[in-house]
């Protein structure tokens, strides 16, 4: 005769349940937390609508990695990756799906691709027209280098700290690329700060561009600039990937996947080949991407003091590049004699298009006259070579 | 540059050595960007002389071309009474041109005959 009540406790045991309440006090509370927090990161994508296409797909991986039992993501399988005791191989063998997964942001392969979409995506005319927007793009990066900075004082590592200060790049692929070679354990707590303060930019950065730029000159006009010739724009993704390349070899692969997808675009005889980088390519890393990094968030890894600090740390880095835009734009517009309205600068954060319709839409607040876009996009795709640059500067440095 | 060297040993930085790291990745970004604006600058500049020579070829011979030539029947009509002038559209339909024209005027709270529109341009 079966018995049934055997059936019944072995079917309990193997089940997840068993697994967070049977172990409750080692380490099923973590499981627990980390699904309420899924939840209400999914709550936040779907109902506040904070770059969903991103946060449901990390939401869902943070959610089916703190199942159980199930299998589905292995973080002691990876800690031997880091420790070189096993490959590749050993992982696809031994891994679960979100194992293989995540082998794409490890190799790099998922922020690279999402850059060659943003490249086909992105129209560097604004900065061809008025080069100068690069100084900008520059001075936004201060929140980088302070944020690392901060990260040193609060305790963390060299490469962590450098992890943790790219937030500041406002640049979400780039972030990823940078955090997945120097500090993969904080790959979770990264990704979610920096693509949720990126959904958040439209509420960080009008007060401190209120409060850093004058009325008078928050309404300036500016006048329109040059027209670029199509000649120009195929020239410049080649010249661009050779020359920042050359300068800063490990940038190679971001900046030339970004101005890769930017050729396709421009051409003209590749528009399939931009369709397909834009849409369908673009569509299918985002939700590999997303899932497997969101698989990272552990609750062992993630439910430590150090992911509170990342979360501080990162706004404290979005506010200062913003800063750092805004002081550049100031100068700016002091320079040409108020030609440059200094809103433009807080476009230097990356976060493209997010951060320059902000800021045309605090241009229209003072001025309903006031068409900034066009450039603001010129500091704000500056703003994504720069955040490249500063990857490559630590990449070199710590890597 | 010897903490540039030792970059293996650089996992517990002091608060100098970061802070000069800092420093340096600033003016590095910088220097890359500024760099890249004098070559975009120069590219430009090119690129500008050598649209300014052909039309400026093509602008001589019609200055020396004597204005009495002109049949009547080519002169451009007069315009309308109270026009601002005509308004040039490059690769915009008509009906795109006019919702762009409303959508501008409602956003800047003025009347549209109050505005003048000198060419609107489809940017791709």
């Amino acid at each position: 005769m079966i018995d049934i009540g055997e059936i019944l406790l072995n079917l309990w045991n193997k089940s997840g349940f068993s697994a967070i309440f049977a172990n409750f006090a080692g380490g099923g509370w973590q499981n627990l937390v980390m699904l309420v927090i899924a939840c209400v990161l999914l709550y936040l994508a779907i109902v506040k609508q904070f770059e969903p296409l991103l946060l449901v797909g990390i939401a869902f991986g943070c959610l089916l990695s703190n199942l159980p039992l199930g299998g589905l993501y292995h973080p002691e399988l990876w800690s031997k990756f880091m420790a070189h005791e096993i490959g590749y191989g050993t992982v696809m063998l031994e891994g679960g799906l979100l194992d293989i997964f995540y082998i794409g942001v490890k190799t790099s392969l998922y922020p690279c691709l999402i850059f060659m979409g943003v490249g086909a995506m992105t129209d560097f005319g604004p900065l061809l027209s008025n080069p100068k927007s690069l100084l900008l793009g520059a001075a936004a990066q201060m929140g980088v280098f302070a944020a690392f900075f901060g990260a040193v004082c609060l305790g963390f590592t060299g490469p962590e700290a450098a992890s943790i200060g790219i937030i500041g790049g406002a640049d979400g692929p780039t972030a990823i690329f940078l955090t997945s070679k120097l500090a993969p354990h904080l790959l979770g707590g990264i990704a979610v700060a920096a693509y949720s303060y990126m959904a958040l930019i439209p509420l960080i950065q009008p007060p401190i561009m209120n409060a850093m730029t004058s009325a008078k000159d928050r309404k300036i006009k500016m006048v329109q600039t040059r027209v670029v010739s199509k000649t120009e724009k195929i020239i410049f993704p080649i010249m661009v990937t050779i020359f920042v390349a050359l300068l800063l070899p490990d940038t190679a692969a971001l900046i030339g996947c970004l101005m890769l997808g930017n050729l396709f675009k421009e051409t003209g005889v590749t528009d399939r080949l931009s369709d397909t980088v834009q849409n369908a390519l673009m569509n299918i890393v985002t939700i590999l991407l997303s899932t497997a990094v969101g698989a990272t968030m552990v609750g062992s890894t993630f439910l430590t003091a150090d992911t509170l600090k990342i979360v501080v740390l990162g706004v404290v880095a979005f506010g200062l590049s913003t800063a750092g835009g805004l002081v550049g734009g100031n100068i700016m517009c002091k320079l040409t004699k108020g030609k440059v309205n200094p809103l433009i600068g807080s476009a230097g954060v990356s976060a493209v298009p997010m951060a320059a319709r902000v800021a045309n839409t605090v241009g229209q607040k003072n001025n309903p006259s006031n068409f900034l876009l066009m450039h603001a996009m010129g500091p704000n795709v500056a703003g994504v070579i720069g955040s490249a640059i500063a990857a490559g500067f630590l990449l070199s440095v710590f890597g | 540059m010897t903490f540039l060297a030792a970059a293996p040993h650089l996992e517990n930085i002091s608060f100098a050595n970061a802070g000069i790291v800092a420093l340096l990745g600033y003016a590095v970004v910088f220097f890359g960007l500024i760099l890249l604006m004098v070559v975009i600058t120069i590219m430009g500049k090119i690129f500008s002389a050598k649209k300014a020579v052909p039309a400026a070829k093509t602008a001589a011979p019609a200055a020396a071309a004597p204005a009495a030539e002109i049949p009547a029947s080519q002169m451009p009509k007069d315009l309308a009474p109270g026009t601002a002038g005509q308004l040039k559209l490059y690769d915009t339909p008509p009906k795109t041109a006019a919702m762009i024209m409303a959508i501008v005027a409602d956003q800047m709270g003025k009347p549209l005959n109050e505005l003048r529109f000198i060419s609107i341009k489809e940017v791709k």
